[in-house]
């Protein structure tokens, strides 16, 4: 039991995972350990015992290095022998000096058993002679931090925190997986500072505005001095007024480029619908439109937000309700209402849904130009559980 | 039951929907307070409870399978309140006393009746007043005690009368 060392249940580099089995018991020699049910995993360099689920879960667990084993032995349980091979023993070499603490410091014995509770797995057993034949720590010599393993040569090899004993494909994926995460926080972190930064920037840049604006105010001219000083600090800095370029965030070329490719776009468009779109169906015959380089709805928010500063024929309206349309600047509401009252004293009363299928636009537009028409005074609501209706407004119009 | 002609109003559906534009909603408010007032002098009652109005013919038109939410009632009453023609008898708002007269309009009435028959400067109990044989044919016979009460105090403020207690009944000495 001498030769065993507590270590971590991780792979070394270089280091492969071969098998593993359950419900094993070690003897030290002839007599019982402690260490009973418990799993075994063989690695090309090592076998580790540890107690059920510790070895996935990297935890402290025992570990023999297969360069101990010179050789192997099948022994059968159950008294008289019978009853099937349920032990293997494996004689071992003498403890190297310098080796890690383990479970115990000297044993009289120079071999140890290993007791399958289900019996001797044959694939294990051939696994594991293979695995001491082939000597592979010879080739590919394992360095881990304290004890060189046999046969030295010094390389670093530290494996990833809590990486777990896992075999071939899903192992490479979940260190790139994790690798992933890693940067990913890193990188999160590295901007969650910078945000503080803008926040306190942007309060600085208001303080200064106020007490400038008061200086000014009392004193007259000593302030100019005052805010250039200001400026010139922020400006050292390298804030330069945080505050107006996030709400300009969006002057850049690009959306001014997109803005004014929009209002080409959607000028024959929007005169056909009527002259008032839903940013939705804007969006998707936008980038109908555009073919390959589609855009995202915040870009085109963006870019229609800077509708009015090229001088376009159309811009960006959001209602009381919060839809959001673009509309073009000859369209009227009180003519929108007009029509629509018309429309429900015609049909005695509307349903949005009933007027979209009339006016031929959609549900959304349609609820809109009620609510203007109501707003206008030119209607007025019915709400039940039968849904919403609208009715001429016969309050204002009958005596 | 009330025997009052319904106003062209009462067949509109969004007349039971409070409207959201501020000038049609001030006509209907108007024509709801029109309306409860007329029904309840009709059926000579005074008080309402908004939470038994689901089953009153006022506030909800089967035909037209259309009601007033309790809500929207709680809106035109206090509508109403606010030109001092209901006030609400309890904090939770539930009960509400309706002066289809204003409790001045309810004081005069009193006192004019009082001084033709020529009763100033004696007592009257108030069961008299609401109950009694000599003033049936008044409007305010069968007046909701709380507003004869409440009425007589605005004379009183007016210094025209005088309210009393006197072996378990309530009297009022006019001037």
């Amino acid at each position: 039991m001498d030769r065993f060392e507590y270590m971590e249940a991780r792979l070394c580099e270089g280091e492969n995972y071969i098998k593993r089995d359950k419900n094993v018991k070690l003897y030290d020699g002839d007599d019982k350990t402690q260490y009973v049910d418990g799993e075994v995993v063989l690695t090309s360099h090592r076998l580790l015992w540890g107690k059920p689920g510790d070895i996935p879960k990297g935890l402290i667990c025992l570990s023999l290095y297969l360069y101990y084993v010179f050789c192997l032995e099948e022994e059968n349980g159950g008294v008289f022998g019978l009853g099937g091979p349920k032990r293997i023993i494996l004689h071992l070499g003498p403890a190297l000096p310098g080796k890690r603490p383990g479970p115990a410091v000297i044993s009289t014995y120079h071999f140890i058993k290993l007791s399958f509770k289900d019996g001797i797995d044959a694939a294990f057993y051939k696994a594991l002679s293979d695995a001491v034949a082939n000597k592979l720590w010879e080739r590919q010599p394992l360095e881990t931090n304290a004890f060189s393993s046999p046969t030295m040569s010094p390389r670093t090899s530290v494996s990833p925190i809590g990486a777990k004993i896992r075999s071939g494909i899903v192992g490479i994926e979940r260190s790139i997986e994790e690798q992933q995460k890693a940067t990913d926080e890193s990188i999160s972190v590295a901007f969650k500072d910078l945000k503080k930064l803008m926040e306190k920037a942007k309060d600085m840049v208001s303080i200064s505005k106020t007490i400038s604006t008061k200086i000014r105010e009392k004193q007259g001219d000593i302030s100019e001095d005052d805010t250039v000083r200001f400026k010139s600090y922020l400006m050292s800095l390298g804030i330069d007024d945080p505050v107006t370029r996030d709400a300009f965030r969006s002057d850049s070329d690009y959306y001014v480029g997109l803005a004014q490719q929009i209002s080409d776009m959607m000028v024959a468009v929007l005169m056909d619908t009527g002259g008032i779109m839903s940013l939705a169906d804007v969006w998707c015959r936008v980038n109908r439109a555009r073919g390959l380089e589609l855009i995202s709805p915040e870009d085109l928010l963006n870019a229609c937000k800077l509708l009015p500063t090229i001088d376009a024929p159309m811009c960006l309206r959001k209602f009381p309700s919060g839809a959001c349309v673009l509309q073009l600047n000859s369209h009227r509401d009180e003519e929108v209402a007009k029509t629509t009252s018309q429309l429900i004293e015609e049909n005695g009363s509307l349903t949005p849904i009933k007027l979209s299928q009339i006016e031929n636009v959609s549900v959304l537009l349609a609820r809109e130009r009620l609510f203007t028409t109501e707003r206008l005074g030119l209607a007025c609501r019915d709400e039940s559980i039968e849904g919403l209706a609208f009715y001429p407004n016969l309050f204002l119009s009958k005596v | 039951m009330a025997d009052i002609t319904w106003p062209w109003q009462y067949n509109f559906p969004p007349f039971f929907t409070i409207q959201p534009h501020s000038e049609t909603r001030q006509k209907q408010l108007a024509a709801w307070e029109e309306l409860i007032t007329e029904y309840l002098k009709s059926s000579k009652q005074y008080i309402i409870d908004i939470r038994e109005s689901q089953n009153t013919p006022l506030f909800s038109n089967p035909s037209i399978n259309r009601r007033l939410s309790q809500e929207a009632i709680l809106t035109i009453l206090e509508d109403m309140a606010r030109c001092g023609r209901a006030a609400p008898v309890d904090k939770s708002k539930s009960v509400w006393e309706v002066y289809w007269h204003s409790l001045d309009e309810w004081g005069n009435m009193i006192y004019s009746w009082v001084s033709a028959n020529g009763l100033n400067n004696s007592v009257c109990t108030l069961y008299e007043l609401r109950e009694g044989e000599t003033t049936e044919g008044e409007e305010f016979h069968g007046l909701d005690i709380n507003i004869l009460t409440k009425a007589l105090r605005t004379l009183e403020v007016k210094g025209k009368c005088e309210l009393m207690e006197f072996d378990d009944n309530q009297g009022v000495k006019f001037f």
